[in-house]
């Protein structure tokens, strides 16, 4: 089980297309993931953190998340400047985010 | 086409203990760089192992000095100065620059095999089989902490699930304690400074004899607060109460509240009610703000705090503000 809020996250396993290479439970920071006959399956979807690795070293893009920093000043800025990408300001961690899925 | 490389030692001096403490006190932080490129540690050779590293200095020198007693190549890319965890989520810490980095260096001819270790925390920000394909190295993802490198290397390049997770324990969580407070203490010292001034009033006139102690009394006491929830919060993350930080904050608050009027420090009856919810209200925004530096909150959650909190934040201030100024009779 998930620390953070339950039921939020983005994060999407389609296990028709999973090749069980298991890249995604070598890159998930929360055992998210788990290996259930030779596919990867979501042990603990609300453990997700949205970094977005697992959807990224998919080779068989069977991961879809909507990746982004969970951090409120980004969050804040980005609805300050209606911009849709979540950025920090230099005072926090560089305000250099490039756009990311 | 010539490879050249820096020679670097594996162990930590006092100048980069004290600049790690300074970068932690926010001092510098975003120009502690180092320069891309290739650095050699301990003789490496052409079978040596290549570690892949950002230029924030304190990625590099934490890598640098777990390779005690180990040869290894490390290829430093341009991150601009951010360290892996954050430069990945910013994309610098990407596909191409290790692509670009791997040939501005020529490291097909220094070493024979074609693998680069890259740090874990790094995988947000690159595909791995595509950094394979667009240069024929293969990337094989370290542990999260450099600290393990050590048993990953004598486990045969594998990482246990133990090594592979991300913690939050109490020595990391207040680590970031400075950072933190020096980021928010410019809006702390504004609210501290209009309650003092409206403190004045409470003589019952705007003269400066209102200034001490009434002025500065409700100035430190928000001060106090400020002080309180930046440790608790961080301090008791796992413990308070809820699991949306901004909540977690508010109870850090309110404790500190409590303690305040259970000790009898301060215990004017008249402005409890505005006190207790500009506590509250201090608290959750420190944690709020303190999600940014935690290692397990994600963006669809802290969307959705953020949007409940913030009116809630805004009318607690504004109905603490209000209460305080009928404390003061102003009004």
């Amino acid at each position: 089980m998930g620390l953070y809020l339950n039921n939020v996250v983005t994060l999407q396993l389609d296990q028709d297309l999973c090749v069980g290479c298991a890249r995604c439970l070598e890159v998930c920071p929360h055992r998210v993931f788990s290996m259930k006959d030779n596919k990867a399956w979501l042990q603990d979807r609300d453990a997700c953190m949205e970094c977005g690795a697992c959807a990224k070293n998919c080779p068989k893009d069977a991961i879809t998340v909507q990746a982004g920093v969970g951090c409120a000043q980004a969050v804040f800025n980005s609805w300050r400047t209606g911009k849709t990408e979540c950025c920090c300001d230099a005072s926090c961690c560089g305000g250099t985010k490039k756009d990311k899925e | 086409m010539t490879t050249s490389h820096t020679e670097i030692q594996s162990n930590w001096t006092w100048q980069d203990r004290l600049g790690a403490v300074a970068v932690r006190c926010a001092f510098r932080r975003m120009r502690y760089a180092v320069t891309p490129g290739l650095y050699a540690v301990n003789d490496p050779g052409a079978d040596s192992l290549v570690f892949v590293s950002a230029n924030y200095k304190l990625s590099f020198d934490h890598l640098r000095c777990s390779l005690t007693g180990i040869s290894g190549w490390i290829l430093v890319l341009d991150t601009k100065g951010i360290n892996v965890w954050c430069a990945a989520g910013k994309g610098t810490f990407g596909t191409e620059e290790p692509v670009r980095r791997v040939d501005a260096v020529n490291l097909k001819d220094v070493v024979t095999h074609r693998q680069l270790i890259v740090p874990q925390l790094g995988a947000p920000g690159l595909a791995a089989h595509d950094v394979a394909k667009q240069c024929r190295f293969h990337i094989v993802y370290g542990p999260v902490r450099a600290c393990d490198i050590a048993r990953f290397l004598e486990a045969g390049l594998k990482a246990d699930p133990a090594m592979r997770r991300v913690q939050f324990p109490l020595r990391d969580r207040l680590a970031v304690v400075p950072v933190e407070m020096i980021g928010s203490v410019g809006k702390a010292a504004a609210l501290a400074g209009l309650f003092g001034v409206l403190a004045i009033h409470r003589s019952g006139t705007w003269s400066w004899q209102g200034l001490y102690p009434e002025g500065v009394t409700a100035a430190g006491l928000v001060f106090l607060a400020y002080l309180f929830v930046s440790v608790i919060v961080p301090a008791g993350l796992p413990w308070l109460p809820g699991r949306a930080f901004s909540l977690k904050g508010a109870c850090a608050g309110l404790l500190g509240w409590a303690l305040l009027w259970a000790t009898g420090l301060y215990g004017r009856a008249s402005e409890l009610m505005a006190w207790c919810m500009l506590f509250m209200v201090m608290g959750s925004f420190m944690g709020l703000n303190f999600t940014g530096a935690s290692t397990y909150t994600s963006l669809s959650g802290v969307k959705k705090e953020t949007r409940l909190a913030v009116p809630m934040m805004a009318v607690g201030l504004l109905l603490s503000l209000g209460l305080w100024i009928r404390a003061c009779g102003i009004l």
